[in-house]
């Protein structure tokens, strides 16, 4: 689209886009475009010779049981993140559009999780549940009678791991659905409970279903969140470990990668990554234009 | 409310409070954490109420974190990357809305593509790339054997050796992180809604493209900036893998991957007390100013991710 209104000029436009450009095809698009090559190249150690192998990196990657259990891993995780934080999100936000008078002190009480580095959740969440010194880790021994031990067990690093990364995400849920709340015309409320409905059927009557554009664009986000940008969380609290039940596969792509210099593996996984970030993209931009609401 | 409900009023409020508390609890024990003796913190449980060794633990984590560089690291990475961001977007965006020329809607679809390319999705070729940013261009070079191209015109041998690396530099920090798909669409949408009569007006008092970007784009436009410097400040000072890859000095590592060193070992001290108050220090700028500058910050994330 472009103004009907417009400036001609031979050569200012062009500047003006191109540090965009340039930025976007050195960092971007180059970069990408090696990493596709490179995931069909196999090289050794000390990359110094590379032969082209087809699809030999995919096809290892897709009968390593290793890279199987980090696709679950990731799926697990991902779930899990998006569900507890949709949840309490929603559940906070729905008590918090209706106590009206504190609406303004309570959304600063709940907003600031937001600014804390994924990294940092994991460092207070890595205190709070730590085996030997963490106070929740020792409600949970006493209170439920369970060995708690997130160094040693896998299920309990993948709870931990869970919590520092949905605890940050809750505060983002909240602010996007009180923002939809408030959208929703006041009448419809006022109609529903002249009618009889209950607050609990007018939420799951009328809020809830106006909110569900909301609540499947937030999924998407919480779950490319939970894909991505929860690397930091993982690094600091577990490091993939204990036996790589917390491997995800952001974190699979720097160790094979960066740690480990396999560089076909990596570039595969990556191209993987990638592939799944373009199908998830494509999803909501087909699906949020449609806008999903309820019918009948 | 439409009806009287004063049970679930009192519900509602109980569970606000439990909520709020649940959220606020890791950093409030944190603090409380942050104030005792080593002794006291590796009590189990800790006792919950605050010791006076605050500032001291502050002081030592300060210097044995090298906090004071770590965070100015961070800052500069922050501020670079807002300032850039909105900067080459702004622009680029100006570019596409306000002028015809050939490649313009290319240009719009490669920019747009790239919401689908996070960095953590092409770690190792971007980390190349920032080794040796000149490295794309010099493959170019050699692609089309440009070398026997120069020998032969000026019938010297000719080699060119393109280097230039990124790593540990401010410029590896920031640049890579700079191109932004959502900013420029954001601008984008915003020009598409500004008064067609304004441009008019404009050309008709004989205005240039620039003087009107400047004296009537720019201002119109300060409430998106406010709104997007709040949420990339906070993007650019939490960023993890970035920092992590092209930072290997300490002296140029960022805040947020410093503090994993202060983090106690299995065979080190507990000293959480150390750990959680420079974490605090750490997460305090962004926290500061998304509490301080709610209102663009609400507004700038609902409008980013639409």
């Amino acid at each position: 689209m472009i103004k009907r209104s417009f400036f001609k000029s031979k050569y200012i436009p062009y500047l003006l886009i191109l540090p965009q450009v340039l930025i976007t095809l050195t960092f971007f698009y180059w970069p990408a475009i090696q990493g596709l090559i490179q995931s069909f190249l196999l090289s050794d150690p000390f990359g110094r010779r590379s032969t082209f192998v087809w699809f030999y990196n995919y096809i290892e990657l897709f009968t390593d049981p290793l890279y199987l259990k980090s696709i679950m891993i990731t799926l697990v995780f991902s779930m899990l993140v998006a569900g507890v934080s949709l949840f309490l999100g929603l559940f906070i936000a729905t008590m918090a559009n209706r106590a009206l008078k504190a609406k303004a002190v309570v959304r600063t009480m709940l907003i600031w999780p937001y600014a804390v580095a994924p990294a940092i959740s994991g460092i207070l969440w890595l205190f709070l549940l730590h085996p030997s010194y963490g106070v929740v880790a020792l409600g949970i021994k006493k209170w439920l009678g369970i060995d708690w031990n997130p160094v040693l067990n896998g299920n309990d690093a993948m709870i931990m791991v869970t919590m520092a990364s949905a605890w940050k995400q809750i505060s983002y849920n909240f602010v996007f659905f009180v923002a939809g709340m408030q959208a929703i015309p006041k009448s419809l409320i006022e109609a529903a409970a002249i009618d009889g409905a209950s607050p609990l059927r007018r939420f799951w009557a009328i809020t809830f279903p106006l909110l569900s554009p909301t609540f499947f664009f937030l999924s998407v986000m919480n779950i490319i969140y939970s894909f991505f940008e929860t690397f930091g969380v993982i690094h600091t609290v577990t490091q993939g470990g204990p036996g790589g039940s917390t491997n995800i596969m952001v974190y699979k792509v720097y160790q094979d990668g960066f740690v480990g210099l396999n560089l076909g593996s990596s570039s595969a996984q990556s191209v993987i990554l990638m592939s799944l970030i373009i199908v998830i993209t494509v999803i909501q931009f087909k699906f949020v234009e449609k806008k999903v609401q309820y019918t009948g | 409310m439409v009806e009287r409900t004063p049970l679930l009023d009192i519900f509602t409020y109980v569970f606000l409070i439990v909520g709020i508390l649940i959220v606020g609890f890791p950093i409030i024990y944190s603090l409380i954490a942050a104030t005792q003796t080593l002794e006291d913190v590796s009590k189990v449980p800790m006792p919950l109420i605050p010791g006076d060794q605050f500032l001291v633990n502050m002081q030592e984590a300060w210097s044995r974190g090298d906090l004071g560089t770590q965070i100015m690291n961070s800052f500069i990475m922050a501020t670079g990357i807002t300032v850039g961001k909105i900067t080459i977007s702004i622009l680029g965006a100006f570019s596409i809305v306000y002028f015809d020329y050939r490649f313009r809607a290319v240009a719009f679809a490669s920019v747009f593509c790239t919401l689908m390319l996070p960095v953590e999705v092409r770690i190792m070729p971007t980390y190349e790339v920032a080794a040796n940013v000149l490295g794309p261009l010099q493959a170019v070079w050699d692609f089309l054997h440009l070398n026997a191209v120069v020998s032969w015109f000026t019938t010297n041998e000719f080699e060119l050796a393109l280097d230039w690396s990124l790593l540990d530099s401010y410029t590896g920090l920031i640049l890579p992180l700079v191109a932004s798909a959502t900013c420029t669409f954001l601008f984008r949408q915003f020009f598409l809604t500004v008064p067609e009569e304004l441009c008019e007006a404009a050309k008709m008092d004989g205005a240039s493209p620039m003087t009107f970007f400047r004296k009537i784009l720019l201002p119109l436009s300060k409430t998106n900036i406010a709104a997007l410097v709040v949420i990339e400040f906070v993007y650019g000072y939490n960023q993890y893998l970035w920092p992590l890859l092209v930072t290997t000095n300490p002296k140029m590592t960022t805040a947020v991957i410093g503090l994993q060193n202060l983090i106690p070992q299995a065979d080190d001290l507990p000293e959480w007390n150390l750990a959680l108050g420079a974490a605090i220090l750490v997460m305090l700028p962004p926290v500061l100013v998304v509490l301080f500058m709610q209102r663009w910050f609400v507004k700038g994330l609902i409008e980013k991710e639409k």
